[in-house]
């Protein structure tokens, strides 16, 4: 056990001289390169909430948006029902008063129709009345001396 | 095992052999003048440059982006040292704080050196270089640790001048703590004070390592299968006090350049 002068005297040059190189070489880089980190670990988490904040407010835009849309298609929609229903009332009334009309003009036809059906037969009757009238009276009558009886006949049928 | 190897010797010659240092003069007194410890000169040295080969590579590659392995405990290191300085320490720390790193990181080595099989490195130099002596802890050697402790007494006047003026200090020297109508007093105490400062860093340091040589020393003389259980858990503990030895030292040099350097007067 000793405690040395030149040794003491000589190991404090070596800690001078070791302290010197930490201080000049060893503790400034390092300390920068944290320094410089930290500025860009600030830098990176102001920008993350800038961007967050920035989604945030797209997101609600976009949700605005899509619910203005579907306002919108919902309009368009019940527009488009309404506009249906009115083409289809349309073109009931229109194929109601078609059918209205053909019918009425069918009517008016059969009706003609079975008129002159019914004069037709009225004169095949009477002329069929009148020959047979005329057959019979032939054997017994004039023809001449019954035509205006017989004229009156085929009047009646 | 080491302790048969070295059979021809007592025990008392092998822990007398093993407290000697490699030295330049066969000066044995307690204060010497004349003899260099060659050994604790060359260790700590070798130890001081594997520290700042080792910061200086991570220095030289640091980067603020994602940093590799070793610049990682680099960095953890310097920002507990960082830290540490800045609870204390109200100024600039563009010298206390590599100060304090050199001295934590130097210390922490000198003190890793007890964790070496204590025979290994001694009978290494013995049989290989023909060294009679070799001690191979640092700190375990007074005139490393008073090296320290001294410059840190020469920096504790540094920090007491610059903070608080020639005047100040000579002020505070004389005035405090008892008040100017007992000069006298104050002059002894503070005289004790700021001895006791030194003597009590390099004092801790040495005595811690000293004692913690020894036991190994201790141990080393058992049978070699009564050496296992203590030397495991002397070593066990000692990896304990390695670190925390550093880090008191570290510290108590923090608090004491910051208690230099606060003015006392302006509380």
């Amino acid at each position: 056990m000793q405690a040395s002068i030149p040794s003491i005297v000589g190991q404090m040059i070596v800690f001078a001289i070791f302290v010197w190189f930490t201080m000049k070489f060893v503790w400034p880089p390092i300390t920068k390169a944290l320094m410089e980190r930290q500025a860009r670990i600030v830098d990176g988490l102001a920008a993350a909430e800038k961007g967050q904040k920035a989604l945030a407010e797209a997101s609600s835009r976009s949700d605005e948006a899509l619910k203005q849309a579907r306002t919108q298609a919902q309009e368009i929609v019940t527009a488009a029902n309404k506009q249906a229903q009115l083409i289809v009332e349309q073109a009931r009334g229109d194929a109601e008063s078609e059918k209205t009309r053909i019918v009425a003009a069918g009517h008016a036809e059969v009706v003609r129709e079975i008129a002159q059906a019914k004069d037709a037969l009225r004169k095949q009757v009477g002329e069929l009345a009148v020959s047979g009238a005329e057959k019979i009276l032939k054997r017994e009558i004039n023809a001449g001396a019954h035509a205006d009886l017989i004229a009156e006949l085929a009047a009646k049928v | 095992m080491t302790a048969e190897a070295e059979a021809a010797k007592t025990p008392a010659e092998y822990v007398q052999h093993h407290l000697m240092h490699l030295s330049s003069s066969h000066d044995l007194g307690f204060i010497s003048l004349d003899a260099w410890h060659i050994d604790t000169l060359f260790f700590s040295t070798l130890l001081g440059v594997i520290f700042l080969t080792v910061f200086r590579i991570a220095a030289v590659r640091a980067t603020s982006g994602v940093p590799g392995k070793l610049q990682n405990f680099v960095e953890v290191l310097i920002e507990f040292v960082d830290n540490s300085v800045k609870d204390s320490f109200h100024g600039a720390r563009d010298f206390i704080a590599p100060f304090a790193l050199t001295i934590f990181c130097w210390v922490f080595l000198w003190n890793c050196m007890d964790l070496f099989p204590v025979d290994l490195l001694p009978s290494l130099g013995e049989h290989v270089l023909g060294l009679e002596h070799l001690r191979v802890v640092p700190s375990a050697d007074m005139s490393a640790t008073f090296a320290l402790s001294i410059s840190v007494f020469i920096l504790i006047f540094v920090y007491s001048f610059k903070g608080k003026g020639v005047g100040g200090f000579a002020k505070e020297f004389l005035t405090h703590p008892f008040g100017a109508k007992l000069l006298p007093f104050n002059v002894i105490l503070n005289t004790v004070e700021y001895l006791a400062k030194p003597l009590s860093l390099a004092l801790r340091l040495f005595g811690n390592l000293y004692a913690g040589e020894l036991i190994f020393i201790l141990i080393a003389l058992l049978p070699w299968w009564a050496q296992i259980i203590p030397g495991l858990g002397w070593m066990i503990f000692h990896i304990l006090v390695v670190t925390l030895q550093a880090f008191i030292f570290m510290t108590l040099t923090i608090v004491y350049l910051s208690m230099a350097h606060e003015n006392h007067d302006a509380h």
